[in-house]
């Protein structure tokens, strides 16, 4: 059989009219790729060259290891499946190529291992593909929406692509077993393989023609998928590498208003936040061309399952569509009208919680929360913060909580159960954070948590000593060590009055300036006080001292600090008559900062006790309704998200619910309340529970 | 359109807890947070927006001391382009007539051609911004809750009366308006913005700078003293309603109808 490249085609050789249109394709798509690097180019500064071996590392994990797709198992599988099928099928499709402009390539047919394996990956793909396309349109995932014919064209388009392979393949085995009597080595049941049986009867000519046929369709099917590609969501077979590799490796920080200009000159930037698309970051507007419009995001975003006008896949399909609207492929590009209002509105930028669902469950490691943190700072600096923020915001720049309360009674529910600092000698610093010092109900996990410190502090001292005279081994070393650790708790104190709120949230809500203000406040406040570490019961304190502030001490979790505790045996609990518990894992304790094992081991410790899990929990759990200043935001929204969680804790079959956040207890007490289940259903905090059933 | 807008610092009701002195004249305030009166917001806002439309500048005067500069700052922050400190220790103990006739006279020396006020200040008596227009011989609508600019130097304005109407008057220019609260949303105003006007100079008006004859005004031509401030006695409660829930329903409707809150 003719080779390609010598073979003629409608009076043209093979070899110039394949030359021709290599040229031509890669000439389209290096076109339209400069074109959609054009807004990359002209977009904000954002430094992600850092940590090569950490940012190789989430290659290998999330790119080539596709670590999150089977959290999808059906979808994830096939991902998987297609995504090794294009790594093993990538050489194949430049040999095919090649062989259009070369003979030498023609050559080198299918042969061993290499071809066997490359059989059954195009066979395995094709199929896939049509596994894909009965799921879009027959079972219809409600994840997709509504259908769109755009990823069914490319799941054809590949599927296409696999078939023009298989057909030129098996045509020419055809060919060869028939004239050559040679019997090529082809997979058993691969596409080939089934292709050369069913041909068998077919005349040499025809089969020639098949072949160049089947040729002609794969070049045109695979440089209109190359060119193609870059309009819609399989642009993310391209760009989905560079997307994990920039990824974002601080979990629990918000990116600075603008990279590389220090918090001290903020002041010198006319604007703040994003407003115009170009004050997106480049690697913000990558991710939108990565977004393959999957719907996990949207799928896990508590806000859009209670009908906030809010959905992260929107968010990034909305933007792709605009950039590739204002910076389009032919003419001119233009852009620079403002974003608020008209591509996203200002409810959709208020209605997140930076729950941070979105980010957990995204293949490609996009990121949602600090765009959005981004977008309000825009609207804070024109003036347009939501109505009912106005006056917490104020109260925080003015008495240093939201409430508006007066500075002298921040210590009130802390009298007689914990000092506040007065410049003496002082080890741990119990910051409190402004829900705790001004609720009602949110003071009782702030003296519960108070109790447990003082506690832990006395006890620590005798035990000490005890472990250390009697010198043991093993099971005393780790007492000996954790007991250490608790001694260090040493004489346990409050900021009172001298503390201000973390500002976590006002951070979160986009006011960066009031944020860096009660930053200097409290690290000021801190240091000043002598402690050598810092507990919280708030686990948005705790981000915000963990990942916000600088230069502060350690800071944990009351959750850490009764963990430990217990491990060693230093806090013995008493047991729990009856009660079906289950645990729920606030934000910023768990999704953004790791922390889901040890509130559980604090609850497995307690006799007696029945702990279920919701469906819904760890790096999957259902935000509350979010804290800081979202208590103060009032959502447009179906349902409150709060009346969902308790809901869920219902169905998975508890009456209690144990938190470890203020906030998620205000949230989820009242959603216990509208939801109707009182009586039925409590929540308490997982420092009220020890407190009450630590041993005296 | 030239704006001036009255504004004055006030006790932040909503961020402090309000006690009397002892002398029971005065409250004490000591350990009070001031923020701007806000129905004056209100009405920055109102003329922000105005100014934005027609064109023209927004003034914003207050009288009292330099800590009242505060104020100014914050409503320059909010966009207005000027603010003015009237101050003089002559405008100590000023009673509001002696307030509308320090305005008036600073007025008097300047061109505008829409002066606006909150509907009232936390802690006075809603009476300068009349006094105010009727010094100035202007005329004057007090509850503003829109304004609309037609052609001829004349505006249509809306005003809420008793009931939750609504009633809608042409006014000439120049004229006094006082603003009610929800004619717009004031923007936010943040520490950045405060900060970015924070070295922009003040002009401080005295008495001689305005003209205003001594004696005329201050404590001791005040026709108006405070003789006593008091805590109202503390009533008998809430009143529970009792029933099933739907005679419940019925009665809240029945009750909120009798105090004016449903038509």
């Amino acid at each position: 059989m003719d080779s390609i490249a010598g073979a003629t085609f409608w009076l043209i050789r093979g070899r110039d009219l394949f030359l021709f249109l290599h040229l031509l394709g890669l000439a389209c798509f290096a076109w339209i790729v400069a074109r959609r690097l054009a807004p990359l180019l002209g977009a904000q500064r954002d430094f992600r060259l850092d940590r090569p071996l950490q940012r190789l590392g989430k290659v290998l994990q999330f790119w080539l290891l596709q670590w999150r797709h089977p959290r999808y198992r059906l979808a994830g599988v096939l991902h998987i499946l297609v995504f090794g099928g294009f790594l093993l099928l990538a050489s194949r499709a430049f040999a095919v190529l090649a062989m259009g402009v070369s003979d030498r390539f023609a050559a080198a047919g299918p042969a061993g291992l290499c071809g066997t394996v490359r059989d059954y990956a195009s066979t395995l793909v094709l199929l896939c593909m049509g596994v894909m396309i009965v799921r879009r349109l027959v079972f219809r995932p409600a994840r997709y929406g509504r259908p769109s014919a755009d990823p069914i064209f490319l799941l054809a388009l590949i599927g296409l692509l696999m078939a023009a392979d298989g057909v030129f393949e098996g045509s020419q085995a055809a060919f060869h077993a028939q004239i050559e009597g040679r019997a090529d080595l082809l997979a058993p049941w691969s596409l080939p393989w089934v292709l050369r049986a069913a041909f068998a009867g077919a005349f040499p000519a025809t089969l020639r023609t098949v072949h160049l046929g089947a040729y002609l369709t794969h070049e045109a099917a695979f440089f209109f998928l190359l060119c193609y590609r870059p309009f819609g969501i399989q642009f993310h077979v391209e760009t989905s590498l560079f997307s994990v590799y920039f990824a974002k490796l601080d979990r629990g920080t918000v990116k600075p208003v603008r990279w590389g200009v220090p918090d001290l000159q903020l002041d010198t930037l006319p604007s703040l936040g994003v407003k115009k698309f170009s004050d997106f970051t480049w690697k913000h507007i990558l991710d939108f061309y990565s977004c393959s419009d999957c719907g996990r995001c949207a799928d896990q975003c508590p806000a859009n399952a209670c009908g906030r006008p809010l959905s992260p896949r929107a968010l990034s399909i909305k933007a792709r569509d605009y950039v590739f609207h204002h910076y389009p492929v032919l003419g001119p590009s233009s852009d620079g009208a403002p974003l608020a209002g008209v591509l996203f509105s200002e409810d959709e930028i208020w209605s997140c919680t930076t729950c941070g669902a979105c980010e957990a469950e995204c293949p490609l490691l996009i990121e949602y929360t600090d765009k959005i943190v981004d977008l309000r700072r825009g609207l804070i600096d024109d003036g347009k913060a939501p109505q009912p923020l106005h006056k917490p915001l104020q109260a925080l720049e003015t008495r240093g909580n939201p409430f508006g309360k007066t500075e002298k009674k921040r210590a009130d529910w802390a009298q007689g159960i914990v000092p506040v600092a007065n410049g003496a000698a002082l080890d741990t610093l119990y910051f409190v954070d402004s829900i705790t010092s001004y609720d009602d109900r949110a003071q009782s996990i702030g003296r519960a948590a108070a109790r447990i410190l003082g506690r832990l502090a006395e006890k620590s001292t005798p035990s000490d000593t005890e472990t250390q005279r009697r010198g043991g081994r093993g099971r005393e070393d780790l007492a000996a060590c954790a007991s250490k650790a608790a001694a260090s708790l040493g004489r346990v104190a409050i900021l009172g009055p001298k503390e201000r709120d973390s500002g976590h949230d006002v951070r979160r809500f986009g006011e960066e300036t009031l944020f860096l203000a009660l930053r200097e406040h409290n690290t000021e406040a801190i240091r000043a006080s002598g402690a050598g570490r810092i507990v919280t019961a708030d686990p948005h304190a705790f981000n915000a001292l963990k990942h916000d502030y600088r230069d502060v001490p350690p800071v944990a979790h009351i959750s850490q600090v009764i963990a430990r505790a217990v491990r060693t045996g230093q806090v013995r609990l008493n047991p729990v008559a009856d009660g079906v518990y289950t645990y729920h894992d606030p934000c910023y304790l768990g999704r953004h900062n790791g922390i889901y094992q040890d509130p559980r081991d604090v609850l497995d410790a307690i006799p007696g006790l029945h702990r279920v899990e919701m469906q819904r929990s760890r790096d999957r759990s259902f935000c509350c309704g979010g804290g800081g200043l979202a208590l103060f935001y009032e959502a447009k929204e179906n349902e409150r998200m709060g009346v969902r969680r308790v809901r869920m804790a219902a169905e998975a079959g508890a009456g209690v619910i144990v938190t470890a956040c203020p906030f998620c207890m205000v949230n989820i007490e009242d959603a216990i309340k509208v939801a109707g289940m009182e009586g039925k259903m409590t929540a308490i905090d997982l420092a009220e529970l020890v407190d009450r059933q630590m041993s005296q | 359109m030239e704006i001036l807008v009255c504004a004055k610092r006030v006790p932040d009701t909503a961020e402090n807890e309000i006690q009397l002195d002892r002398s029971g004249t005065e409250i004490g305030r000591d350990d009070l947070v001031y923020s701007v009166n806000e129905p004056d917001n209100y009405a920055v806002e109102e003329a922000l927006q105005i100014a934005a439309r027609t064109g023209g500048k927004v003034t914003v005067v207050t009288v009292g001391g330099e800590e009242d500069e505060e104020v100014l700052r914050r409503e320059m922050a909010m966009g207005a382009a000027r603010g003015v400190l009237l101050s003089d220790d002559a405008f100590e103990g000023s009673d509001g007539r002696a307030l509308a006739a320090i305005l008036k006279a600073y007025v008097q020396t300047e061109h505008f051609d829409l002066i606006l006020t909150g509907v009232q200040a936390d802690d006075g008596c809603a009476q300068v911004g009349g006094m105010l227009a009727a010094m100035l011989d202007y005329p004057f609508a007090s509850v503003v809750t829109s304004i609309e600019v037609l052609e001829g130097r004349k505006l249509k304005i809306g005003r809420e009366i008793e009931g939750g109407s609504k009633e809608i008057s042409a006014i000439d220019l120049p004229c006094v308006l006082s603003i009610q609260t929800g004619i717009n949303e004031p923007r936010y105003v943040g520490m950045r913005g405060i900060r970015q006007v924070a070295s922009v100079p003040i002009p401080t008006l005295g008495a001689a700078a305005l003209a205003i004859p001594p004696g005329t005004v201050g404590a001791a031509a005040a026709r108006v003293k405070r003789q006593d401030y008091f805590v109202p006695p503390e009533g008998k409660g809430a009143e529970m309603l009792q029933g099933n829930r739907d005679e419940i329903v019925d009665k809240l409707i029945d009750l909120l109808k009798a105090k004016g809150g449903l038509n």
